[in-house]
């Protein structure tokens, strides 16, 4: 495929506070092929959101951020862009979904304008025809009966529906990349599953390149080609989606995993929690920012951050991991 | 084989082990009794929100039972219904054999002050103005008696805050999981012998929630408390409960012991949830591995890409005019004319496993030779 | 030029300083010109505090808070102080026989505000007119606050008939316009300062407790309240304990800028005559006096209470308003 659709280097935001600065995202670099889904989980804080946020290009004239760093997305530099170039690239080049899928719609406006609007602000077409698209949109993100939705409103649909809606506005005009920050949260675990089986069929059919973010790991897990662990505003470890799971290396990584309840086991098993709260990134630790809570921690880690070292696509932002590094890239999956 | 379980399901028979609180000696007797509780809310248009309709269970001394359900099933109206806030429409409630219901003003607070609640937003659920020493006191100084900081020191340890940090905190100062610890804190300086959580890790991060499950477990040790576990989440309900009871539209669907839950539950719509959890070590280990004994055709969602025309398209039926017959059915595999017209009663499967369905025994007349009693 | 930058400040300081020394001192009996330097000296003060104070406590003081929390402190305690301060007669029309009439204002001379027609000394009536003011306007936003509060908290939470009793009550008030029900009012009753009080309370009433109703309603809702019940609260266990310090908030921040109407509202109600009777100073009143042509040749007569007034009621509002939205944002995050 040649370069990559996105590459992030080294990207900062810091966000003028009332305490002071806040450095929400710290030096994060990744890329994306096209078609590729990325995952990024981390806990509340972990500026997640802010990064996928960043990336879209909707801080850039925000006058309590300070970004550094750069991303291009297909060549063109997003952080430079003018407003008017920000919003000729919404659309076409890269789409978002949000967590809550009620606040992202207009009330006061039908489900058909909302699909209509998004289709005419990028395309030249006639009402008609706009209209058109948008039973064409609301067919593919699974709407049953869609010439009686597309004139109600958005309290008329339960929430899945809602976050059906909001999926189709973002793909009228069939982006390059869409990003999906915390999809879906808000939604029921039967509806959840349905909306993430979606996201998966419209990225097979329309070949876009997915950033999916969550704070649920269950979420991320088999959905995702590759996964970027964040805390603390950082990337600590990012590897493809089966060896994260099955032999994470970061002590967090490894430590969210196993403070999941499992299904398979017996009840009232003690869960492994992680004591602790996420650093204060306004005064963050001097060395490594999960020192504080984690169960391996050595006394250099207090002093010296940790890279973000590659073993063949394998990264770890960690001096003392888990799983050993020998281990190779295509790992077996025999261990538990 | 997997059912070859080891874990003692404690039952209303079963005493618990030792330290049972001296007034409720009666082992056995459940320290909360609920009967067709039923919860409506009529609406400004003359129709009716049927929120809960016709639940019933017995909490035992030191249990803890989990209530499963999603947005709309009537978890949340059924918990504040036992705490009479407000009180259900008709149907009985009864700690330590003291009918709540019908109850007003002083009686129904002093006889409803061994029962107290956690609810799900950590952070709303605690008055912004107090601090932590006033938020954890709130409850003795309701009824008037004093305390001393040694107690509030005492339940913010065994809670696990460190007093001397969070003393003079206001709520919006502690992170959510403090907060909830806070919550927990305040509702067992009064004693209680039932706990009612609703959702209370469902608005936090995994690793914190994992904090406050295993401090509910130790707590509940600890104060020898009854629990009622409401959420959403089928795996966090399988760890902390005893029973799992599952709920939809305002009805029980099966109230099954949680260490069969995976194994053995048998409505379609347990199945539906069971299937939903996502399966944590990607695609390799085995998919379905969490859908264990399901079966085939168990529920439309499976991992193919038909599933977002099967179940996946049907609405979750309102609750103002709930289906009739089974609830479930108009998402249902199953489903006949008989589901449509009649509507499933709660049956014993012995082992107390309960189960509301007219069609599921027979698709799993193989897995145990268990008849309805 | 960071050296430059740096010494700005104080340079615009102590400009904005000798100007206004100039302005006081230099060109005495100057008119309208002393008027205008003393505006010139004002602005570049204002401009060097600002300077200075974000360069000592870092960019985001609120340098016209603080001013207006000085402001406020200094006209309180000097009102309050006023009997023991060493200034001139404020209503003893027979102790200034031999004072000057219509005095101009000259800060050096013994009235720095000069004297109205009767030789009362202008800075004395001001401080006597800001007691009259200030007593009788937060007097009655106390008033508002306190019944408002109670009715509002009791209909927005109990709600049925109460509420809709207190909601058919706040909405007829609302519909009388404010000056007639006022003129109405004071024809009826005497103009004594607590009668004047509890009419202008009238104003404040209503729209307290909408906000306080509306605040416990969105209360009423959070979980804190819902535990407060099942930990054995009665009803109005939770109104006084869980509700009245969260809707106090609220009510107070509106109170400040409730004050401000009402000092508005009073001095109205003196200028009509229909407020505190001369020769006792209220800032209403003392504006009346330039009633005719007497402003024409002595505008000071109406400009010192009204720039006074001005001061005051534009402190009140400013304070009010970063109340508010102080709670507002504290209530967002929440």
């Amino acid at each position: 495929m040649g370069r990559p659709l996105l590459v992030v280097e080294n990207l900062s935001a810091v966000i003028t506070t009332g305490r002071g600065p806040l450095t929400a995202v710290d030096g994060v670099s990744l890329s994306l092929d096209r078609g590729e889904v990325l995952g990024i989980v981390g806990e509340s804080g972990s500026g997640k959101s802010v990064l996928a946020r960043t990336i879209m290009g909707l801080h850039c004239s925000d006058p309590r951020f300070a970004l550094s760093g750069t991303v291009k997305l297909d060549g063109r530099d997003v952080l430079g862009l003018e407003p008017s170039q920000l919003r000729a690239m919404w659309g076409p080049e890269v789409g978002m979904v949000f967590q809550d899928p009620m606040t992202a719609l207009n009330p006061v406006k039908r489900v058909g304008t909302h699909l209509v609007e998004a289709v005419r602000k990028h395309q030249q077409v006639t009402r008609r025809d706009a209209v058109g698209q948008a039973l064409d949109l609301l067919d593919m993100v699974g709407i049953p009966d869609p010439r009686r939705r597309i004139n109600q409103f958005p309290h008329q649909l339960s929430g899945g529906m809602r976050q059906r809606v909001v999926i189709a506005m973002a793909l009228a005009n069939r982006p390059k990349l869409l990003i999906a920050d915390e999809p879906t949260t808000a939604l029921d675990v039967t509806v959840q599953r349905q909306i993430l089986d979606l996201l998966d069929r419209l990225r097979g059919e329309l070949g876009m390149a997915v950033i999916m973010i969550s704070h649920d790991l269950g979420v991320v897990a088999g959905r995702t080609d590759r996964v970027a662990v964040m805390y603390g505003g950082e990337i600590v470890e990012t590897a493809d989606a089966r060896s994260l799971f099955d032999a994470p290396r970061h002590p967090y990584a490894s430590a969210l995993l196993a403070a999941i309840p499992s299904l398979k086991g017996a009840p009232h098993q003690r869960l492994a929690a992680i004591d602790g709260t996420p650093p204060d990134l306004v005064m963050p630790p001097s060395g490594c920012r999960f020192a504080a809570r984690c169960d391996a921690v050595h006394d250099d880690c207090r002093v010296q951050p940790p890279q973000l070292i590659f073993d063949g696509t394998h990264g770890t932002a960690c001096h003392y991991p888990v799983n050993p590094l020998i281990s190779t890239a295509s790992n077996t999956s025999g261990d538990t | 084989m997997a059912s070859a379980n080891t874990v003692q399901v404690r039952h209303q028979a079963d005493a618990p082990s030792g330290g049972a609180s001296g007034a409720s000696a009666k082992s056995g007797a459940p320290v909360l009794s609920v009967s067709d509780l039923v919860v409506e809310f009529p609406l400004a248009d003359g129709q009716v929100v049927h929120a809960v309709s016709g639940v019933s269970l017995d909490l035992a001394d030191g249990e803890t039972v989990g209530i499963l359900g999603e947005s709309g099933s009537g978890k949340s109206s059924a918990a504040r219904a036992l705490m009479q806030l407000p009180p259900p429409t008709a149907g009985s409630v009864k700690l330590q054999g003291k009918e709540l219901t019908g109850r007003r003003g002083a009686a129904l607070r002093t006889d409803r002050a061994r029962m107290q609640m956690i609810f799900q937003d950590p952070i709303s659920s605690l008055n912004p103005r107090r601090r932590v020493k006033d938020l954890v006191a709130q409850g003795p100084r309701t009824w008037g008696r004093k305390v001393s900081d040694d107690d509030i020191r005492e339940v913010l340890e065994a809670v696990g805050l460190r007093p001397e940090v969070v003393w003079d905190r206001r709520p919006h100062e502690l992170s959510g999981g403090q907060c909830q610890r806070v919550s927990i804190a305040r509702a067992l300086m009064l004693d209680p012998q039932v706990l009612i959580c609703d959702e209370p890790v469902s608005a936090l991060d995994v690793s914190v929630q994992a904090q406050i499950l295993n401090l509910l477990e130790d707590a509940k040790k600890r104060y020898n408390l009854s629990v009622l576990f409401i959420a959403h989440d089928v795996a966090v309900v399988k760890n902390i409960s005893d029973r799992v009871m599952v709920m939809y539209l305002g009805k029980v669907c099966e109230v099954v012991p949680s260490s069969k839950l995976v194994e053995e539950a048998r409505h379609p719509y347990t199945q539906l949830l069971l299937a939903s959890v996502p399966e944590m070590h990607s695609s390799s280990s085995g998919a379905g591995s969490g859908v264990g004994g399901s079966g085939p055709g168990a529920s439309g969602v499976s991992d193919g890409q038909g599933s977002a025309t099967s179940v996946g398209s049907v609405e979750l039926p309102s609750p103002i005019n709930p289906p009739s017959g089974c609830r479930f059915r108009t998402r249902c595999p199953l489903a006949t004319d008989l589901c449509a017209a009649e509507a499933p009663m709660l049956r014993d499967l012995g082992d107390g496993h309960l189960l509301a369905c007219h069609h599921a025994d027979s698709r799993h007349a193989g897995s145990a030779g268990r008849g309805e009693g | 030029m960071p050296l430059l930058t740096r010494l700005l400040g104080p340079m615009l300081l102590c400009a904005g300083l000798v100007i206004l020394a100039v302005a006081i001192g230099g060109i005495r009996n100057g008119g309208w010109l002393q008027v205008l330097v003393v505006v010139i000296g004002a602005a570049l003060l204002f401009n060097g505090i600002g300077k200075v104070a974000r360069r000592r406590f870092g960019p985001h003081v609120d340098v016209t808070a603080w001013l207006c929390a000085v402001w406020l402190i200094v006209l309180i305690s000097a009102a309050v102080f006023a009997p023991l301060l060493p200034i001139g007669e404020h209503q003893d029309l027979a102790a200034t026989l031999s004072e000057p009439t219509m005095a101009r204002p000259d800060l050096l001379s013994a009235h720095p505000l000069g004297t109205n027609n009767f030789g009362l000394d202008l800075l004395t009536r001001v401080l006597y007119g800001a007691r009259v003011s200030l007593i009788v306007s937060i007097g009655a936003v106390l008033m508002g606050m306190v019944f408002g509060g109670l009715v509002g908290i009791v209909a927005g939470f109990r709600r049925g008939p109460v509420d809709w009793v207190a909601s058919v009550l706040t909405n007829s008030f609302l519909a009388v316009p404010p000056l007639i029900l006022l003129i109405a009012l004071a024809t009826v009753l005497e103009p004594t300062l607590q009668n004047i009080a509890f009419a202008l309370s009238l104003l404040a009433t209503p729209s307290m407790i909408r906000i306080a109703r509306a605040s416990t309603m969105a209360l009423a809702e959070r979980e804190f309240v819902m535990a407060g019940r099942a930990m054995g609260a009665s009803n109005l266990r939770v109104m006084v304990r869980e509700l009245l310090p969260n809707v106090a908030l609220p009510l107070a921040s509106y109170g400040m800028v409730m004050i401000s109407v009402l000092i508005v509202a009073e001095a109205s109600l003196s200028f009509l005559g229909l407020g505190v009777e001369a020769p006792a100073p209220s800032w209403g009143n003392m504006i009346a006096e330039g009633q005719g042509r007497v402003f024409e040749q002595n505008p000071h007569i109406v400009l010192v209470p009204g720039v006074v007034l001005f001061f005051t009621v534009f402190a009140f509002n400013a304070l009010g308003e970063r109340a508010r939205s102080r709670f507002d944002s504290r209530a967002g995050k929440l």
